[in-house]
Order: C-alpha cells, then sequence, then structure tokens
C-alpha cells in the first residue's frame, strides 16, 4: 500500500472527498485526479484550513475520503497522514537544528540534496539552528521535509507566502516536477490568482460553506 | 526524655503569626489574607478530627476501619490532584486518572513496605499503616498533579507542533514525547531535589517529629530514610503512570490530538 498505484498507464492515484462536513463548511464534495493540481481559494476564515484538516484527518468531522478508491479508515491516523502531504501555512519547527526534522536514514542519500538544490538551498542548511533560519528558508525547508514521506497528495496552504520571485518559480517547478513524477493530486491554496492559474488546471473557491467550480482562477 | 504536652494557649499563642501574616498580606493587598485564615482553620480542624479517628484507630485493630480511612485519604487526595489542573480532563476522567495513579503507586509501595519491611504484626497496624499512608498520598499527590498540570498546559500552549508532527506520520505518542518527557520531570525533580539535601538543609518532618518525640536520634534517621525512598518511589510511578496516561488521553483512535477533551477550570 505504500507505492502509489501505477496499473499499467492508467493513473490511479486519486483522491476522493465525499460529503465532508466540519462546523460552518459543507457538506462538499471534491476529486482531484492523479497527477492533476486544482487551486483553492476563499476569504480568511471560509473553511479552507478545515477542508485540509478533515481531509488530513486532524479534527472529528463528518464524511468520507478515499485515495485510490481505498478509504482512509484501512490506514492508522499516521499512516493515513504521510500519504496526504499537509503543508500548513505556518511551519513548525520542534528541534533544535534543521536535520531533527529528518529521517536521519533518508537526509543524505535519496532526493533530498537534489531538491534541497532545486529550492536554492545549500546541503550545510541541514546542520543549521532552526532558530537562525529566515522565514523564506523555513517555508522551503517545510516543503521539503514533506515531500521526503513521498505523500500521494499533495494539500498546500501558500506554500509561497514569504518567497522572493525566483523562490516562487523554484516551488512551482518543484511541486510540478514532484506532481508529474509521483503522479500525485495536488491542491493549491493561495491567495494569488496568477499563480493559481500557473500551477492548477480546475479552479475553486468556497464561500459560505459550498465548494464552487470555476473557469479561472479569479472572479 | 518525655513530651511535653502542648496546651491550648501554647497553640494560640502559634496562631498569632498567623493572624499577623494575614493582616500584613491585607494591608499589602495581596488577597490572601481569606486564604491563610482559612487554610489556617482547616489545618486545625482537619487534624483535630484526624487526631480523634487515629485515637480510636489505635483502640482497635479492625482492617474494615483502616481499609475505610485509607479509601478516605486517597479519595481526597485524588480530588486535590484534580484541583489543582488548570486545563483538566472533561468528565470524571480527571478525578479517575488522578486517584487511579494514586492508588497504584501509594497503596504498593505502603504494602510492600508494612509487610516486607517494617514487618509489623499485625502488618496492618494502624500506628505504622496510617502515618505512612498519610505521608507517601501527601507527597505523591504533588507529584501527579505538577506533573499533569504540565502535560496538560503545556499540550494546549504547543498544539500547532504537536500537530506538524501528527501532520508529518508521526504517531500520537512520538509527536508528545518531548511534552510528556518534561512533564514527568517537573513531577519528580522537587522529591529527588528534597532527597538531595535532607538533612543538610532541611530536617524532614518524619525526623523532626519523632526527635520531639522524644525517640533516639539514630531511629528517627531510619525512619525518615524510609520514609524518603517510599515517597520518592510512590510519587516517581505515580507520575510516569499518570502523565503517561493523560498524554495517551489527549489523542483519540484516529491519533488526531483532541483538546476539546480538556476544560479549563473555573478559578
Amino acid at each position: 500500500m505504500n507505492i502509489p498505484a501505477k496499473r499499467g498507464n492508467v493513473a490511479l492515484s486519486c483522491l476522493q472527498i465525499k460529503n465532508i462536513q466540519a462546523r460552518h463548511l459543507g457538506p462538499l464534495s471534491l476529486t482531484v485526479s492523479s497527477d492533476a493540481a486544482i487551486s483553492l481559494r476563499g476569504q480568511s476564515g471560509c473553511g479552507k484550513s478545515l477542508l485540509m484538516r478533515a481531509v488530513a484527518d486532524l479534527d472529528p468531522h463528518l464524511g468520507e475520503v478515499m485515495l485510490d478508491g481505498v478509504p482512509r479508515e484501512e490506514f492508522s491516523g499516521p499512516q493515513w497522514r504521510k500519504k496526504i502531504g499537509y503543508l500548513p501555512a505556518v511551519s513548525q519547527w520542534w528541534g533544535d537544528y534543521v536535520r531533527e526534522h529528518f529521517d536521519e536514514e533518508k537526509i543524505d542519500q535519496d532526493q533530498i540534496p537534489k531538491w534541497l538544490a532545486a529550492l536554492g538551498l545549500k546541503q550545510a542548511v541541514l546542520e543549521a539552528a532552526t532558530a537562525t533560519l529566515s522565514s523564506g528558508e523555513r517555508q522551503r525547508l517545510a516543503l521539503i521535509r514533506l515531500l521526503a514521506n513521498r505523500p500521494q497528495v499533495l494539500l498546500l496552504d501558500e506554500p509561497t507566502a514569504s518567497l522572493d520571485p525566483e523562490n516562487v518559480t523554484r516551488v512551482e517547478a518543484l511541486v510540478g516536477d514532484y506532481q508529474h513524477q509521483q503522479r500525485c493530486a495536488v491542491v493549491w491554496i493561495s491567495h494569488d490568482h496568477q499563480q493559481l492559474q500557473r500551477v492548477a488546471s480546475r479552479h475553486f473557491v468556497i464561500t459560505q460553506g459550498r465548494l464552487i467550480a470555476q473557469e479561472v482562477a479569479w472572479r | 526524655m518525655a513530651l511535653i504536652t502542648l496546651t491550648p494557649w501554647d497553640l494560640s499563642l502559634a496562631a498569632l503569626l498567623i493572624v499577623a501574616l494575614a493582616v500584613l498580606s491585607f494591608q499589602m493587598q495581596l488577597g490572601l489574607s481569606r486564604s491563610i485564615l482559612i487554610a489556617a482553620l482547616r489545618t486545625v480542624i482537619q487534624l483535630m478530627l484526624i487526631g480523634l479517628v487515629l485515637k480510636f484507630l489505635f483502640n482497635t485493630t479492625h482492617p474494615g476501619w483502616i481499609v475505610l480511612v485509607s479509601v478516605m485519604m486517597l479519595l481526597a487526595a485524588g480530588r486535590e490532584v484534580m484541583v489543582r489542573q488548570q486545563r483538566r480532563f472533561s468528565g470524571t476522567r480527571s478525578f479517575m486518572l488522578g486517584t487511579l495513579s494514586l492508588f497504584i503507586s501509594t497503596v504498593v509501595v505502603t504494602l510492600l513496605v508494612l509487610t516486607v519491611v517494617i514487618s509489623a504484626d499485625p502488618w496492618y497496624s494502624p500506628q505504622y499503616a496510617i502515618p505512612l499512608l498519610g505521608m507517601l498520598f501527601g507527597n505523591t499527590m504533588n507529584g501527579i498533579a505538577l506533573g499533569l498540570d504540565r502535560l496538560t498546559q503545556t499540550a494546549w500552549q504547543q498544539r500547532d507542533v504537536i500537530e506538524a508532527r501528527l501532520i508529518l506520520g508521526q504517531t500520537s505518542q512520538q509527536s508528545i514525547s518531548d511534552i510528556r518527557r518534561e512533564s514527568i520531570r517537573s513531577g519528580m525533580i522537587p522529591i529527588i531535589n528534597a532527597m538531595a539535601v535532607a538533612g543538610i538543609v532541611s530536617l524532614p518532618g518524619v525526623m523532626t517529629g519523632q526527635i520531639l518525640a522524644g525517640a533516639a536520634p539514630m531511629d528517627a534517621v531510619n525512619y525518615q530514610i524510609l520514609i524518603m525512598f517510599m515517597v520518592t518511589a510512590g510519587t516517581g510511578f505515580g507520575t510516569i503512570f499518570a502523565v503517561t496516561m493523560g498524554a495517551r488521553h489527549l489523542f483519540d483512535d484516529r491519533e488526531r490530538l483532541r483538546l476539546d477533551r480538556l476544560h479549563k477550570a473555573i478559578v
């Protein structure tokens, strides 16, 4: 169950959300197919985070979520959350050093050096104290920390909010590459309409607890 | 060496110290005068009552009475653990958690000491059982209350960190491991410190009491060492048990952080 389902050339790694209901949100349903990105907008407090938290199974709520047709209940909470790569708007760093937040076995081999380079970070940043990181470094490292779990879905809550234009481009490119390679489903939350137009193929907005599909990523 | 008996008049003189403290705290607007006087009054009434109970118990060695007194002490200590939590588990869970932890650590340690170490005859002799239980409940209660309070408060403040770790696929117990460790430490450190300074900075209560009552200093010291070991073991095991159970109950079966299971005490 750890390998993204890829039977023949048919992509199956899709995220299905059915009748999710949490506080003032929903019920709402949504399907994101594999190797596809959708955009999600809405005013602050409209329930974007509630939806992300529900999909990642962080709060009690109603509704079903399935990955490749397998219901969430087939997995333990931690197993599920590893598959659902949720990147909250603000990253948290509990250890004194960046390195402590990565799996020791994976940190040197694997893709991490490649991803660091792709986001304009030096390998040495792994040895840095977390207190010395800039907000932009934190945001990029949080993405790499998340990708290290090899999630099959990415829920990105304003992943470029504190980045300069050059790094915004880098993050968009890395997420795009990861999406194609892993054939994963991506939900991209942002207030930047042009960015959403670039990164996503379908667009949605949440108003008054309901999900509305839109032709383009602005009104 | 005969014990000099204290008269009510002697105690009234000592009470003047408390009154003086209450007056000073009133003038300094510390907001403590009422608490000081009520607590002092409670000390007098509660100790008088337990004195009467002990007088009765020492004249009877029926185990039923000893069990009854022990259970009442346990419930009172369990309630005290609960009311010291700023954020408590809702419902009866908070009371049960504290009481169960007290019961497991204290009762096991006391039974062990009464039967194996002291070997009184009968082993439940109230003269040994009740004071030992009292010492243990009093100290273990402090450790458990400190540990649980630290656990729930820190979990509340660091909910974002705990959830960030859950989001990355850590198990509930991995995500709270640092907080759990710090909470257990904060429950145990006072008693470890007390052991470290015993005899140098402070003359502990049991020893002081026995010496005042005319016991030979070395006998008093031996009992004090026994009590220190019991209290430390009881506090340590009780705090570890309470904090571990508490840390589990902060999460549900999907390993989601459930701070809605806590409610803030109305102070």
